[in-house]
């Protein structure tokens, strides 16, 4: 048996590396259900909580819907961030990811992909159940395009943040701490995007928003692709 | 050397292996053997020196280091989650393995997990999931191996069912660097023994060297000097 004899490997191998992670992540989460099941409890209390909380208007849903709903999407986000890395680190599966012949970066866009798709499941989850609880309409094509860029945003940026928190002992503390100061203008681009295809604004004053979603989805990927080498050191 | 701030782990550490000997790494706890293995297996990098394996540069060539290396800890590296199959399979695509599944049966035949492939990993053994563990590792058919004390854990049977796996693994021609406390088993399996002590490597020799004395005595005269 002969694998690949170079110095590097084909590009056909890196691709191959992210497919498996994103399989593994995905084969794992569908036996144990406990990254899902906790970031759906979590979003559904989340959401529960602020329809008693918030007595709204029928002319004021739209205004709130937005925030309620980045709150929810960040902070169930978080969760599944940290668990997501600590099954790689509790069991010392970390070191068999770090051991395989790929570039780094390989493993940064499985984990980011099997992120992604886990908050992406959370969302589609929540949505018809936001809409019945706070009788509004969410499915409209510009906010699950909203949504799609916040949330690749998020992902791209929380992943790197949590590989960098996993490693030390308040990881769980840690995660949020510096997550949320550098995921700020996702949040406020995503609200503000939200807000304005929810209130039918035109389009001319949400494309700004949309664009800055955008440029940071593609910024912090090619960041995150760049550093990810030295945030795996020891 | 390295170094983690102001503490030298390994220092003047000079360590050549040959293709297919297969050396046991001795030492007291806390002398460097894990941090060594850790810097030959890319994990770490040093923080001077240079680190050469299999012909290729660490860290300059960590890829190619990493494609012909099989690495076993006291930790298995395997998902509770996914069947001792799906493990090899996933590990199996990280290395790009040609013919995956013939190779996969191959390997669960031969660390004789075959009858419970199907089985959740979380379910397994200590001494199941370290065989496990072992297959993962030598999946990719490696030109060296490193373990990082294997025997942790493991009851009696299971011991000796890893003594017959690293000698079936050693007597394939792979090169081996083993750290281990139980010099009774490292006797029987290593070629060449190097002791490790205040990260430095302190006494070594060869197993037809060892004359009339135990590993035990060299090991113990080797500290003590």
């Amino acid at each position: 048996m002969q694998i690949s004899s170079t110095a590097h490997r084909p590009p056909s191998a890196f691709l191959k590396a992210i497919g498996a992670i994103v399989w593994k992540d995905l084969a794992a989460e569908l036996r144990s259900r406990e990254l899902l099941s906790a970031m759906l409890v979590f979003a559904l209390l989340v959401i529960l909580i602020f329809n008693f909380a918030i007595e709204l208007q029928p002319g004021l849903r739209s205004t709130v819907t937005p925030g309620v709903l980045w709150v929810t999407f960040a902070f169930a986000g978080t969760l599944g961030l940290n668990r997501s890395m600590a099954v790689e680190k509790d069991r010392g599966c970390l070191d068999g990811l770090l051991l395989a012949p790929v570039d780094r970066s390989a493993i940064y866009f499985g984990k980011a992909l099997s992120n992604l798709a886990f908050m992406l499941i959370v969302e589609i989850t929540v949505l018809p159940i936001y809409s019945v609880l706070y009788n509004i309409n969410l499915f409209n094509v510009g906010l699950l395009l909203v949504i799609l860029l916040g949330s690749v945003g998020y992902t791209a940026v929380g992943t790197l943040l949590s590989s960098m928190a996993v490693q030390t002992r308040t990881r769980d503390v840690l995660l949020p701490i510096l997550l949320f100061p550098v995921i700020l203008p996702v949040l406020l681009a995503a609200v503000k995007a939200s807000s304005g295809f929810l209130g039918q604004l035109p389009m001319s004053e949400i494309w700004p928003w949309l664009n800055i979603l955008m440029a940071y989805d593609v910024i912090f990927t090619a960041v995150a692709f760049m550093v990810y080498d030295y945030v795996l050191e020891e | 050397m390295k170094r983690f701030g102001p503490k030298i782990v390994l220092r003047g550490l000079d360590f050549e292996v040959h293709p297919g000997e297969f050396v046991a790494l001795l030492g007291p706890n806390g002398a460097g053997k894990t941090t060594f293995l850790r810097i030959l297996a890319s994990l770490w990098s040093s923080t001077l020196g240079d680190v050469c394996v299999a012909g290729y540069r660490l860290p300059a060539q960590a890829v190619a280091v990493r494609a012909r290396l099989g690495v076993v800890t006291h930790l298995p590296l395997l998902y509770g989650d996914l069947t001792a199959e799906e493990n090899l399979r996933f590990y199996g695509r990280m290395y790009d393995v040609p013919n995956l599944g013939s190779r996969m049966d191959e390997v669960l035949e031969m660390v004789g997990l075959a009858p419970r492939r199907r089985d959740l990993v979380r379910t397994f053994s200590r001494g199941m999931q370290q065989r496990l563990a072992i297959g993962r590792a030598i999946l990719h058919d490696p030109e060296v191996m490193l373990f990082d004390e294997p025997y942790t854990g493991l009851d009696q049977e299971a011991c000796d069912m890893l003594d017959r796996l690293l000698r079936d693994v050693a007597g394939r021609g792979r090169t081996v660097v083993m750290t281990s406390h139980d010099l009774a088993r490292v006797e029987e399996l290593a070629t060449r023994f190097d002791v490790l002590s205040r990260g430095a490597i302190v006494a070594s020799t060869r197993r037809e060297d060892l004359g009339k004395s135990n590993l035990l005595d060299f090991y113990r005269k080797a500290l003590a000097g």
